[in-house]
């Protein structure tokens, strides 16, 4: 299709909790060695369940986090190491809860004007009341939202003030960390739209991060599902859903409830076993043999690798590469 | 077993807040039989966790009930003394809430919780008591109960914390279960798990169920019946059939259609609801949702709608029923 605009390869990112004095420290091991490709103009969607790891994959690709290792290449300059204002501008990120990322002692100008100011875009005064109001309409507020503060505003329309914040800087690639599992169902929709509507006009990449597989599904191209840190299936959004091939894709497909009463009458549920093992002692082998229901002693031992089972479709599980 | 279980009518609850008045509830009556399950829907403020929480006098302050009538099994639950709510909180009516990691009391173990709550509602002595609850939770999946009883809220994951509390609200055996967003707090394939349980539970124990949640999916999972509820007001109540395959009022078919569903495969952009919800503290004079719907009538802005019969069973509170009635006797 088009060019890779940005890569990741074999990233990890551990975080380190203290054992305490004189011991050996423990590793949560949140990104665990992960690696994919977004192409320029596409919706990359990210799901799992929470501890999976999905929101420090976005945050360590921005180099919000460091990565313990692994390389992030974005549009083919190595962006592992180094200084990162360069590519700040055109790296940017919209935050799950619009409540705790705006700042309640800035005006809404103010907020989505700070990185108009910090990356000296603007030549005066004038230009930049321009540029915050232009950005302002781009989300559906108008001039007279400016001089307000964020307590002054409901959940849907904070997001949009983050989302025009995160416009300000005419970025290439977005990552879209949950922005709307804080919000009402009825306001979902509308932010959904509107992420969709600009991408379209700017021609934005994004990386989509939710726990909602019926939203990623809908706004996303290609959809990986991610579990204990590592990358489980990753493949075109409608063959996720129609062939999913991992027992853990299966499981959390079926899992999610539909509403509409004959189907949900109808359909037989897969129902794991237990709860997410801890991702600071994740199980040897495949980290989800403990609750998969076709786990065999293969999968005890040996990790299962990222294989391309169909153009386009990769799948780490010993079951579906080797076809039991 | 039928008959009719729990009936309000014409519940009022505000908050009498420095803002001013704010007005939770505004008015709903419903009736609910033995052994049903009834799901309430509704978006953040719209009153529905209020409207149960009445149930049992746990209106926090400054809230207080304003207007209306609970009967519980034949009993006047609003001018209850507090010492026979007591009573019934609990052994009668029990209640799970959303978030399992703030309901447990973090200083107790598992079992002194749930041998507490049935010390205090039968005559049962502590041996008695612990062994019915080391069953409760092996009713609700829980592995090696007996050592689990020996153990802190902490040392359960989160979906293990609310088998636990599913347990301690069922051992009494309660005549109503009201479960207040018993999944949001969860993660699918747990919430999974739990549906399961409840749908497999409710079996067992014939109790009747309030599921207050704001996914649709989940209320077409489980309930029998189903009551839509806006800015503190019931804007429609019918048969699970009813309200998903016969829908009638425009904020429901709105509902329905603003998010993508799993098993669709239309990118077209969605059809969201437009505005934002009323505030409560200056609800408007006609419908509460006028502001936000497609179909609003001159007649909406004035005039508050009641809840007009469309068939039996399936009612709807929208001028447009009205008219069409009209349409259709002329």
């Amino acid at each position: 299709m088009s060019k890779t605009l940005l890569e990741i390869k074999n990233l990890k990112k551990y975080f380190e909790v203290s054992g305490g004095f004189m011991k050996k420290p423990k590793y949560v091991q949140a990104v665990d060695d992960v690696s994919f490709q977004i192409e320029q103009g596409e919706t990359l969607g990210i799901v799992g369940e929470s501890g999976c790891g999905k929101s420090t994959i976005g945050r360590t690709m921005l180099r919000l986090y460091e990565p313990t290792s692994g390389q992030i290449i974005f549009d083919g300059e190595d962006i592992t190491t180094g200084n990162m204002t360069p590519y700040r501008k055109r790296m940017q990120i919209i935050f799950q809860d619009p409540y705790a990322s705006l700042d309640p002692r800035m005006t809404v100008g103010d907020i989505v004007g700070e990185p108009l100011d910090i990356h000296k875009i603007s030549s005066g005064h004038a230009d930049r009341n321009e540029r915050i109001l232009s950005l302002l309409n781009l989300v559906g507020l108008n001039s007279e939202h400016m001089n307000r503060y964020p307590h002054e505003f409901s959940g849907g329309q904070r997001q949009r003030i983050s989302i025009a914040r995160s416009m300000a800087l005419q970025p290439d690639f977005m990552v879209c960390d949950e922005p709307i599992s804080a919000l009402d169902v009825s306001i979902q929709a509308q932010v959904i739209n509107m992420l969709m509507e600009l991408q379209q006009k700017m021609g934005l990449t994004y990386l989509f991060i939710a726990h909602d597989l019926s939203v990623v599904r809908h706004i996303s191209n290609r959809v990986g599902v991610m579990y204990l840190g590592s990358m489980m299936e990753l493949t075109r959004s409608e063959s996720l859903y129609k062939n999913p091939l991992h027992p853990y894709t299966q499981a959390l497909l079926s899992a999610i409830p539909i509403p509409d009463p004959n189907i949900s009458r109808a359909r037989h549920r897969i129902v794991l076993e237990g709860d997410v093992p801890s991702p600071i002692n994740p199980p040897k082998g495949c980290k989800f043999h403990t609750r998969c229901p076709y786990a065999k002693d293969v999968c005890l031992e040996q990790r299962p690798a990222m294989a391309e089972i169909e153009p386009g479709h990769f799948c780490a599980c010993h079951k579906v590469s080797e076809d039991w | 077993m039928s008959g009719e279980l729990l009936k309000i009518d014409d519940l009022h609850v505000s908050f009498f807040t420095p803002a001013g008045e704010v007005k939770a509830v505004n008015g709903i009556s419903y009736t609910l039989e033995h052994g049903k399950v009834l799901g309430i829907v509704g978006e953040s403020g719209s009153g529905k966790s209020v409207s149960a929480n009445a149930l049992m006098q746990l209106i926090p302050y400054p809230g207080r009930v304003t207007e209306g009538q609970i009967t519980f099994d034949e009993q006047d639950i609003l001018g209850m003394p507090i010492q026979d709510m007591r009573k019934l909180r609990g052994k009668e009516i029990g209640m799970i809430f959303q978030d399992p990691m703030t309901s447990l009391n973090p200083v107790f173990t598992i079992g002194n919780q749930l041998v507490e709550t049935l010390m205090q509602h039968t005559d049962m002595t502590k041996a008695q008591a612990f062994e019915r609850g080391v069953e409760m939770l092996k009713l609700v999946g829980i592995n090696n109960p007996e050592q689990r009883m020996k153990q802190y809220p902490y040392e359960f994951s989160g979906g293990m914390r609310q088998r636990a509390m599913i347990a301690m609200t069922l051992s009494c055996e309660p005549k109503l279960l009201i479960a207040d967003e018993p999944t949001t707090a969860l993660d699918v394939t747990i919430q999974a798990q739990i549906l399961e349980l409840i749908k497999e539970l409710k079996d067992k124990i014939n109790s009747a169920i309030i599921l207050i949640t704001h996914d649709l999916g989940i209320i077409s999972d489980l309930c029998d019946e189903v009551i839509v509820m806006y800015a503190g007001r019931i804007v429609e109540k019918g048969s699970i059939d009813d309200i998903f395959y016969r829908t009638a009022h425009p904020y429901t078919q709105g509902l329905l259609r603003c998010l993508p569903r799993l098993d669709s495969d239309d990118k077209d952009p969605l059809i969201p609801i437009e505005g934002t919800p009323v505030d409560l503290v200056a609800l408007p004079d006609g419908c509460a949702f006028a502001s936000r719907c497609e179909k609003c009538l001159k007649l909406c802005l004035k005039h508050q709608p009641e809840l007009m019969q469309i068939n039996e069973g399936h009612t709807s509170a929208c001028w447009l029923h009205a008219i069409e009635k009209q349409e259709v006797g002329a």
